[in-house]
């Protein structure tokens, strides 16, 4: 029988980071939202995410989802250490994604909305980044179980991941807004992406800096010859891309300030897994320890096969459909 | 006081589901309207289907929008409250979770956006294609949700290996032996409650002469249905309790309160029970009916709950009584369908006002029963969370404390009732605003602008 962890492991990897793209920009979107001036820009933002939010959100259900059935194991042990960061994650989604609707059906309460769409995605973002850090930081096993406390993730480098990952979304946000909007906020939204890849590169020094000495795995994996000279592309792209997205952001290109800060993002996770391969609980459980039977495996890989290139159509139909500027009309319906 | 996780996760799940379960009870029947609605508009260009279609629309989004952040609380929470359930029972739920986010939400989510914003910007038929897989993208959703807490209730084609569950036969694990009628009574008590809903707004305005002619219509379309679909759905449970009685004997003893195995059981139409005491305090029965409709046959006997140890009983006043609720007010149900039978045949269902005003009251009444038979079925099934298999106290988090539980179940409860008091505030502004006027509905859909632009994007 083929082995199937691998194929998994790239389904899932993939699935991942569709989520932290897609949900990443409309995300940042709303931690921009404060920065608008007056409520036509308000709705130009919301406007610009609000037919592919819904959709984007849908890549972490099957994050969540394919975790459980593809490498359950981890699922038991990561989600349960992570109580608080993902109570508090979803508790963010839903202040944010019921603003949506809420937002333009308010009279009076308009403002409100507004707070909530902002505050929402800030912590929903602030404590993805927190899961993300303790990811990186490893987890205390015992045999099936996580053997630590529901406040073992409150420490310092999550912490730091989460303020990180606020950047690097509104980043995102900032340059689908400079492809999506004309005029004024456009403008905003060039000068905003430029002071958010400052400091996204600052992050990702200092994320870059602090893990070789959380773990020594990591340590090994960068700083061993010849590791060493396979992996030194990865900074090297990394700073080409925010070179050329810096001197996009300063012309009057629209487009690829966007595709820059997507492109920090795939250099960024593919930093990560260098680091953290082959372990999927960090740093005790490997990819295939927690993967499921081969049973279970094979059954879903059949469907997923069979489905997910429809769901690239569609979802690709969907953004054909809402393409170009964005339109002060859009959000009646 | 000690606080106990099992109990508090217990709480939070069914805080968080109950909220839950209540859009898809309205969203699943409502997506199939608006199809129903847009195919007649495509097909007879009839500007009251139009009007009405925006209108449910609008509320739709709202509806939605609640049911996606909603829901996506609920796959976390096996893990973060219940993870030694997520690890024994992962290798065959898992797939059957990950098939619904592949089958159906990407689906729902996929076309939403152009059902809802995408009017104006394809054609007639690819609004209509996107109306059509919403609705599929909600029943596909409801088959493998519905597959996977079948499976809970009645388990099977599986093997157990290290007390976790591995698939042996998939085809029986997804069509186990009460997925059927679970999924046929769930879907259809959804479409119940959506047409009592729709029905409830139709009435509201024909009492105040408003809307009249989409508010006929829709009147009259859901009451049809519901003459067709209330009957059906009293079978249906018949059939659904026949199942149990097969499957799950200690559950229906609680349902019917029934504590001796015997004969000619009968149905006991109000009591007190006291699990104690294993006895009814204050009964009212009617000697051998419950054999009868549960075993169609007077002399079957009757499985009763004394026939297991109280360790293995559901808590039997919560389902005795939510299943009282749900049978009472689908009596009910069957009682205003009758009514608007005989109306429809003298005619003027449309203008007695003794009839558009219980029509209104209606309007929470399929919520209700969804909630009752959900905890029939929920609490049922305990103290198993896979029934005969697994103990709800055996699949909580080990590192979970009762504190943390209460921390974040207090905080679900400040946000939901938040959230979902705003929502319903809004859906019910909306549905009294009634269906846009003519102008405004070919300005949303055919982009025959007036003169005037239109200011920002309030809707």
């Amino acid at each position: 029988m083929i082995d199937l962890v691998p194929i998994w492991t790239l389904v899932i990897g993939f699935g991942v980071f569709m989520y932290v793209l897609l949900d990443g920009f409309d995300l940042g979107v709303g931690i921009l939202f404060p920065f608008a001036r007056g409520e036509e820009e308000r709705n130009l933002m919301m406007n610009s995410v609000a037919p592919v939010w819904d959709g984007n959100e849908t890549w972490l259900v099957l994050g969540g989802t394919a975790l459980l059935a593809v490498f359950p194991l981890a699922y038991a042990i990561i989600i349960p250490a992570l109580y608080f960061p993902i109570a508090l994650m979803l508790l963010g989604l839903i202040l944010r994604g019921v603003a949506f609707e809420f937002r333009f059906k308010a009279t009076r309460y308009m403002h409100w909305w507004n707070r909530s769409f902002f505050g929402g995605s800030l912590a929903a973002t602030f404590f993805q980044g927190v899961v993300l850090g303790n990811f990186v930081r490893g987890f205390a096993v015992d045999g099936r179980h996580f053997a630590g406390s529901s406040f073992d993730w409150l420490s310092p480098f999550p912490l730091l991941a989460g303020l990180g990952l606020v950047c690097g979304y509104a980043m995102l946000g900032a340059t689908w807004l400079v492809m999506k909007t004309e005029g004024e906020l456009q403008q905003a939204s060039r000068r905003q992406a430029r002071w958010l890849l400052l400091g996204v590169l600052a992050f990702i020094l200092m994320v870059s800096l602090w893990t070789p000495f959380m773990a020594s795995q990591i340590a090994a994996r960068w700083f061993t010859w010849p590791n060493m000279a396979y992996f030194a592309p990865v900074p090297v792209v990394t700073a080409l891309i925010a070179w050329t997205t810096w001197h996009a952001l300063a012309s009057d290109r629209d487009t690829v300030p966007f595709l820059g800060a997507m492109g920090l993002f795939v250099m960024c996770y593919a930093g990560l897994a260098i680091s953290l391969f082959p372990y999927v609980v960090p740093y005790s459980v490997t990819l295939r320890d927690a993967a499921a039977s081969p049973s279970s495996l094979a059954f879903l890989l059949v469907g997923t096969m069979f489905l997910l290139p429809f769901v690239f159509i569609y979802t690709f139909w969907s953004y054909y459909v809402f393409r170009g500027k964005v339109r002060a009309g859009i959000g009646y319906h | 006081m000690t606080l106990d996780p099992v109990l508090l996760s217990r709480l939070q799940f069914a805080f968080v589901i109950a909220f839950h379960i209540l859009l898809p009870a309205f969203t699943v029947g409502l997506a199939a309207y608006i199809m129903v609605l847009e195919g007649l508009y495509v097909r007879r260009r009839d500007m009251v289907y139009l009007r009405l279609s925006l209108f449910w629309t609008k509320i739709f989004a709202v509806a939605f929008g609640m049911g996606v952040v909603s829901g996506i609380v609920m796959p976390f929470q096996f893990g973060t409250n219940w993870s030694r359930y997520s690890d024994a029972t992962a290798n065959v739920l898992g797939p059957l979770f990950t098939y619904e986010v592949l089958a159906a939400f990407f689906l729902e989510s996929g076309f939403l956006g152009i059902l809802l914003f995408g009017r104006k910007l394809v054609p007639p038929w690819a609004h209509f294609f996107s109306a059509c897989m919403v609705a599929l993208g909600t029943l596909l959703s409801s088959f493998w949700i519905l597959a996977a807490n079948s499976w809970m209730q009645t388990p099977a084609g599986y093997e157990v290996i290290d007390g976790r569950y591995f698939p042996k036969d998939w085809l029986a694990i997804l069509f186990n032996p009460s997925l059927p009628y679970r999924l046929a009574h769930t879907v259809t008590g959804f479409f119940v409650t959506t047409a009592f809903a729709v029905a409830a707004a139709a009435a509201w305005h024909l009492k105040r002469r408003e809307h009249v002619p989409e508010a006929t219509a829709s009147l009259k379309m859901t009451m049809g249905l519901l003459t067709v679909l209330v009957p059906l759905q009293i079978v249906l449970g018949d059939l659904h309790g026949v199942n149990t009685v097969e499957h799950q004997p200690i559950k229906v003893a609680a349902m019917e309160g029934l504590w001796e195995t015997r004969t000619r059981a009968p149905a006991v139409l109000f009591a007190i029970p006291d699990s104690k005491n294993e006895t009814n305090h204050a009964e009212i029965a009617i000697p051998a009916l419950a054999s009868l409709y549960l075993k169609h046959d007077f002399d079957a006997s009757v499985e009763g709950l004394k026939s297991v140890p109280s360790s293995e009983r559901p808590p039997v006043g919560i389902v005795f009584w939510a299943f009282r609720v749900m049978v009472g007010l689908g009596l009910l149900m069957a009682a205003v369908v009758a009514w608007s039978f005989v109306l429809r045949f003298r005619g003027g269902m449309e203008r007695s006002r003794a009839f558009l005003a219980t029509t209104v009251a209606m309007l929470p009444v399929g919520f209700i029963a969804v909630i009752a038979g959900w905890t029939v079925t929920e609490v049922g099934r305990q103290p198993w969370v896979v029934y005969g298999l697994l103990r709800t106290r055996d699949a909580v988090s080990p590192s979970i404390t009762g504190h943390d539980v209460l921390l974040s179940l207090a905080a679900y409860i400040v946000v939901y009732l938040v959230i979902f008091g705003a929502g319903i505030y809004y859906m019910v502004r909306l549905a009294k605003a009634g269906p846009p006027a003519e102008t405004e509905a070919r300005v949303a859909a055919l982009d025959e602008r007036p003169a005037r632009p239109m200011s920002g994007a309030r809707a």
